[in-house]
């Protein structure tokens, strides 16, 4: 048997739903149609009255959720697509992330933003917007790369008594398998060394680890052991084992499938430079998605955003310096 | 404490505690506008002068269980649904012993575990979030339970506002949308805010009931507030309010309101809605003239005593301050402190 990504998150959902009474799912189509991506498939058969179609209402929904966090509820939201969640900006960024500081009451909302390119899929249906939450304080934001993650890191976004961003890699929903869900997990916060290596680096989350670590092997033909950070949290960021990888190494390339300007990859660059300078034998890189909306066409999408060729191309520069 | 409607018993009681309410909070933003004028208040000061009579006629007709969001023009309302005075004046103060602890100011302020909602900023925002807590409760199976959101006309042309409507409608929500079209958002008159003849007519694009009334008139704003809250309290789904009224100050105490009209201020709709109160409960004889000097001399002694206690009171330490956002202690990225 063997699970994809996809359905690790509807087992998560599956779960969540069946261990507590207080959760329930709201979103478009997610009802008796299971979700435009099918993650709730058959979950409206199962728990009835706790799995419910939304009207297009990003705002609303935002905002219905975190009415029902005042009321002791866990609500999983799920956006059709995360760059729809730009219409509830105002409820995530200034409700939902305010509320527990501005009045003592937790506000235990998961937002779940299927984000990420597919080929074909275009400037609004391809955003990566885990910077633009991860700025405001009061945000969880929780990007899972694995299917194991994707299942328990969700199972823990329900049970956080915070907001949390969950970003669900579309491009990995199919493509990723693995034999069973996870019995353990990493704690939220841990970043997790995915390959380990002397000679460099790789810091990245989401769909881009399978590109650093496909980088990686090819690297490894030609001598070279490349260390493959993923982060899984964007906030918390693990700074700390991200230092301690460059200590191993002195060189650090960081990648990211956003836009380049105020992202992860800069936070961590930063980061990195304050608190381990010593530690780099080379100037620290990054290699993002270019500063220009998602293209439509393959051709033109492949060389927009980072793929084991570019961070590879990167890499060798790199080490080479 | 004032006694709420549902203890009331004879003839007029209603009306003496709602009167009583509007006439705390007039007194209330009164003082707070010369602490303003005083320079003892930080930031703003948002009086809802003439609006009192709407606002009462929420709070009063509001029980314990039920779900509030004022916005700023709502000291009545939140008076009588409940709010201490205390608390009013310790958010405008900034004492650390307030509700919102000095982290936030002025009018926002509430206790969302008691249902008393406290507004964000973003104009219609709330709505939803009223939404939220009744849609939470009717799956706890709680009935018999309302939820009143509030705004100014202006905010009726928010995006939040036609989905959380829209939101409410379609999930027959015992929501209580009350719009007090006091003529200007800031200093835009309704002309530059919307194009249908009657606000009340949104309604329908909804599939919602709407109730027009009077926003001047104390006794209309008690009958209609109270219907529209039964018919919501019934099961008849959500019920949009629209009064109609002139402002009596400016947006904020900063503002002269020079863009009012004079000829608007002295137009029936410039009426002062609590000496209306007052001829009506003269009239009816439901109080006199005697009674109603030692409920103002009540209300400010009580006043007067809460900025007193209020400005003993410490001012938020940003020693002690926790400087983190979230509720999840082990999240928090502590480093930053280094
Ligand atoms: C979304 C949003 N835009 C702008 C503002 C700034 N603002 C605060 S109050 C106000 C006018 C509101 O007018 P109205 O809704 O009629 O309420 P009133 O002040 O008349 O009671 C404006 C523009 C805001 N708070 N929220
Ligand atoms: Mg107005």
């Amino acid at each position: 048997m063997s699970i994809t990504y996809l359905e690790a998150i509807r087992e998560a959902q599956a779960h969540a739903l069946r261990d507590d009474p207080r959760v329930f799912i709201y979103g478009q189509d997610v009802g008796a149609f299971g979700g435009a991506f099918k993650a709730t498939k058959n979950l409206q058969k199962e728990f009835p009255g706790r799995v419910l179609d939304s009207p297009i209402s990003e705002d609303a929904m935002i905002g219905l959720a975190v009415g029902t966090a005042i009321e002791g509820m866990r609500p999983i939201i799920e956006m059709q697509f995360a760059d729809f969640s730009t219409v509830a900006f105002n409820q995530i960024v200034n409700q939902a992330s305010t509320l527990f500081w501005r009045t003592n009451v937790p506000c235990p909302i998961t937002v779940r933003l299927p984000f990420g390119g597919t080929s074909g899929s275009g400037p609004f249906h391809s955003q990566c917007l885990e910077a633009i939450y991860a700025h405001y304080p009061g945000l969880v934001v929780l990007t899972p790369a694995t299917v194991e993650d994707a299942y328990s890191m969700l199972l823990s976004a329900v049970a956080i008594d915070d907001p949390v961003i969950f970003c669900e890699h579309k491009f990995l929903y199919y493509h990723l398998k693995a034999e069973k869900l996870p019995s353990e997990a990493l704690p939220i916060g841990k970043a997790r060394i995915a390959r380990e290596g002397r000679d460099l680096t790789i810091v990245t989350y989401s769909a881009m680890v399978h590109e650093a670590l496909a980088a990686a092997d090819e690297l490894a033909t030609e001598g070279w052991q490349v260390e493959v950070v993923d982060l899984r949290s964007i906030k918390p960021l693990d700074t700390d084992t991200v230092v301690a990888s460059v200590a191993r190494t002195g060189r650090l390339l960081c990648v990211g499938e956003a836009w380049p300007w105020g992202g992860v990859t800069a936070e961590v660059i930063a980061r990195v430079t304050a608190e381990g300078y010593g530690l780099l034998d080379a100037p620290p890189q990054r290699l993002n998605a270019k500063d220009t909306p998602v293209p439509y066409h393959p051709n033109l999408w492949a060389a927009h955003r980072p793929t084991a060729r570019s961070v590879a191309a990167a890499a060798r520069k790199l080490i080479r310096y | 404490m004032l006694q709420t409607v549902s203890e009331s018993r004879t003839v007029g009681e209603t009306q003496r505690v709602a009167y009583r309410f509007m006439l705390r909070a007039r007194l209330l933003d009164d003082k707070f506008a010369s602490l303003y004028r005083a320079g003892k208040i930080h930031g703003g000061v948002f009086l809802g002068r003439g609006q009192e009579a709407l606002s009462a006629a929420i709070g009063v007709h509001l029980n314990k269980t039920d779900v509030f969001a004022p916005l700023i023009r709502d000291a009545a309302g939140r008076l009588a649904f409940g709010e201490p005075i205390i608390d009013a004046v310790r958010t405008y103060l900034g004492s650390s012993l307030g509700p919102m602890r000095g982290r936030d100011g002025n009018v926002h302020r509430g206790r969302p575990q008691e249902g008393y909602l406290p507004m964000i900023s973003h104009l219609g925002a709330m709505i939803s979030v009223v939404n939220g807590v009744l849609f939470a409760r009717r799956m706890k199976g709680i009935t018999g339970i309302v939820g009143v959101a509030c705004l100014g006309e202006g905010a009726t042309s928010t995006g939040s506002f036609h989905e959380a409507l829209n939101q409410a409608a379609v999930e027959k929500l015992p929501l209580v949308l009350v719009v007090a079209n006091n003529q200007f958002a800031y200093s835009t008159p309704t002309t530059s805010q919307f194009a249908c003849s009657d606000l009340a007519n949104k309604a329908i694009g909804y599939g919602v009931e709407s109730h027009s009334v009077d926003g001047t008139d104390f006794s209309a704003c008690m009958e209609t507030v109270g219907a529209a809250i039964a018919r919501a309290r019934a099961g008849h789904g959500p019920q949009l309010v629209v009064a109609t009224l002139l402002r009596l100050c400016g947006h904020g105490e900063h503002d002269d309101a020079s863009y009012i009209a004079p000829e608007q201020k002295n137009s029936k709709l410039g009426r002062d809605c609590l000496k209306v109160a007052e001829d009506f409960l003269l009239k009816k004889e439901f109080a006199d003239a005697a009674q109603i000097a030692v409920w103002r001399s009540e209300a400010i002694r009580e006043i007067d005593e809460a900025v007193a206690q209020a400005q003993r009171e410490p001012a938020p330490d940003p020693y002690e301050e926790k400087w983190s956002a979230l509720s999840s202690e082990h999240l928090n990225e502590l480093r930053e402190e280094s």
